[in-house]
């Protein structure tokens, strides 16, 4: 308490933009989104960013934290800027709209090309459907449907910033959850569509997605389980 | 064949030729280190392969793994660093797997026969 | 001016499976580059015992002796980091088993050290 906090915060309009640094009280407790709160309210109106809970369940505080793609709500100054200095920047691999906020549309599209909709073959006439919650598949699915969509695993890997095309970490997935979901009828289309140059085989393992998620998701394993599926599927001409 | 068959294909015969080379570099790298003990010399070598067709054999399937697993990864990292896609890109690729299997195939056919 | 968080930013690459992608990536390059030399040198065989022992005098120096330590060490880095790949991506999850990082790591010295020892014994 008491010595200020240098913040060095991304400011401008898609790629045209450079840092601003403001000097922002330290308080106890203070996380990054109170910092750029703060600026926001207090020095400068005209910084842009988003937020929504502020309590660790929407995702939609995420930002690059030194260099770091992170949920600023949940990340703590004491821990990040031990040394009184942080940087703040918008998510990478996704354009700006500005400053703080970006452009999410790529992230979501993607995720409806990797099929990322659940369509089911029971209709309501049907009986219930029946799933085993101790199945090999039940297990996997679980372990990647908590995903809110924050675009920190899109923001944290190489890949997408190489191809263009590649569906990216949480979009493949979400196919991953929906490959195992017993009720759902579109498998083969979904294996065809996290296929080819967008997708799953690209992966390169780097595991930056899967170390930086926030909820703990694993994507490289579902993406290597895609891999597996998808290559067994083209191998034996269903695709 | 789609885009999406030919990606899915490459990628299994990347890793079926990586298990091949997994067994193959073991036994190589046994080999190496195995040989360059006193310094290596024609001599040596060539009084070890000459006319030995067993182990001829087994560097013609490592040869051949080579020139499957080398190419598939040269073109991977051509696509995503060198901004290299497309038709000339797969064409080098292709080229590069027959240079390493041509020369590879001239060295050990100068060093067993 | 760059924005932080893309490839040129280490500080969100400094995490154990991204080493070993870089390990793997650059050790292919490396030994991408060494075969068709390697083939080659070999090959000479073909024009006889005297042509292919040029070549390997050729090489008796220090600065080739240490290029071939390091492409030794190169391959087993790839070979195990490799097969870490080959586990991760066909047996069932079991996290970026960082276990295998070490291993290859110390694979590398062990065919390092052997090959040294080899040469200088």
């Amino acid at each position: 308490m008491g010595t200020d906090i240098e913040v060095k915060v991304w400011r401008g309009n898609g790629e045209q933009g450079g840092f601003t640094t403001y000097a922002v009280p330290r308080r106890d407790s203070q996380t990054v989104l109170d910092v750029v709160t703060y600026i926001q309210r207090h020095l400068d109106p005209s910084l842009s960013y988003r937020f929504a809970c502020r309590v660790g369940m929407c995702g939609s505080c995420a930002m690059t934290v030194n260099g770091v793609a992170r949920w600023t709500c949940r990340t703590s100054v004491a821990k990040v800027a031990a040394d009184g200095r942080l940087e703040i920047a918008p998510l990478a691999n996704l354009p700006v709209i500005k400053d703080l906020a970006t452009d999410m549309s790529e992230f979501f599209d993607k995720w409806a090309r990797a099929k990322g909709q659940f369509k089911g073959k029971h209709t309501r006439h049907d009986d219930f459907a029946r799933v085993e919650p101790a199945s090999r598949e039940r297990l996997a699915a679980n372990a990647g449907i908590e995903c809110i969509g924050c675009g920190i695993c899109y923001a944290s890997c190489d890949v997408v910033s190489w191809r263009a095309d590649f569906l990216g970490p949480a979009a493949l997935n979400r196919a991953w959850t929906l490959v195992n979901d017993v009720r759902d009828n579109q498998r083969l289309e979904r294996l065809g569509a996290v296929a080819g140059d967008a997708g799953c085989h690209v992966c390169h393992t780097q595991g930056s997605c899967s170390e930086r998620c926030p909820k703990q998701i694993a994507p490289t394993a579902g993406i290597a389980g895609l891999k597996r599926l998808v290559a067994k599927a083209a191998i034996k001409g269903e695709l | 064949m789609t885009s999406a068959i030919t990606q899915a294909k490459l990628w299994y015969w990347q890793r079926v030729s990586a298990l091949v080379m997994a067994l193959c570099v073991t036994v190589h790298l046994g080999i190496i280190i195995y040989a360059v003990r006193g310094g290596l010399s024609a001599a040596e070598i060539l009084g070890r392969t000459q006319g030995n067709w067993l182990l001829g054999g087994f560097y013609a399937v490592f040869l051949l793994a080579c020139a499957v697993h080398v190419p598939i990864g040269l073109a991977t990292i051509a696509a995503e660093w060198l901004g290299w896609r497309g038709r000339s890109a797969d064409l080098a690729a292709i080229l590069c797997g027959g240079l390493i299997a041509g020369m590879g195939l001239r060295a050990i056919y100068g060093l067993v026969a | 001016m760059k924005r932080p968080g893309n490839f040129s930013d280490f500080r969100s690459r400094t995490h154990p499976a991204y080493w070993a992608f870089l390990v793997h990536r650059f050790s292919g390059l490396a030994l991408a580059a060494f075969l068709p030399v390697h083939f080659w040198v070999l090959g000479q065989a073909i024009h006889g015992e005297a042509a292919l022992d040029g070549f390997i005098r050729f090489t008796d120096r220090a600065l080739f002796k240490f290029g071939e330590w390091g492409l030794v060490v190169l391959l087993a880095l790839h070979l195990m980091g490799g097969v870490r790949l080959l586990l991760i991506e066909f047996l069932p999850w079991s996290g970026l088993r960082k276990n295998w990082i070490a291993l290859a790591l110390g694979c590398g010295a062990a065919a390092g050290l052997a090959f040294a020892l080899a040469l200088l014994g």
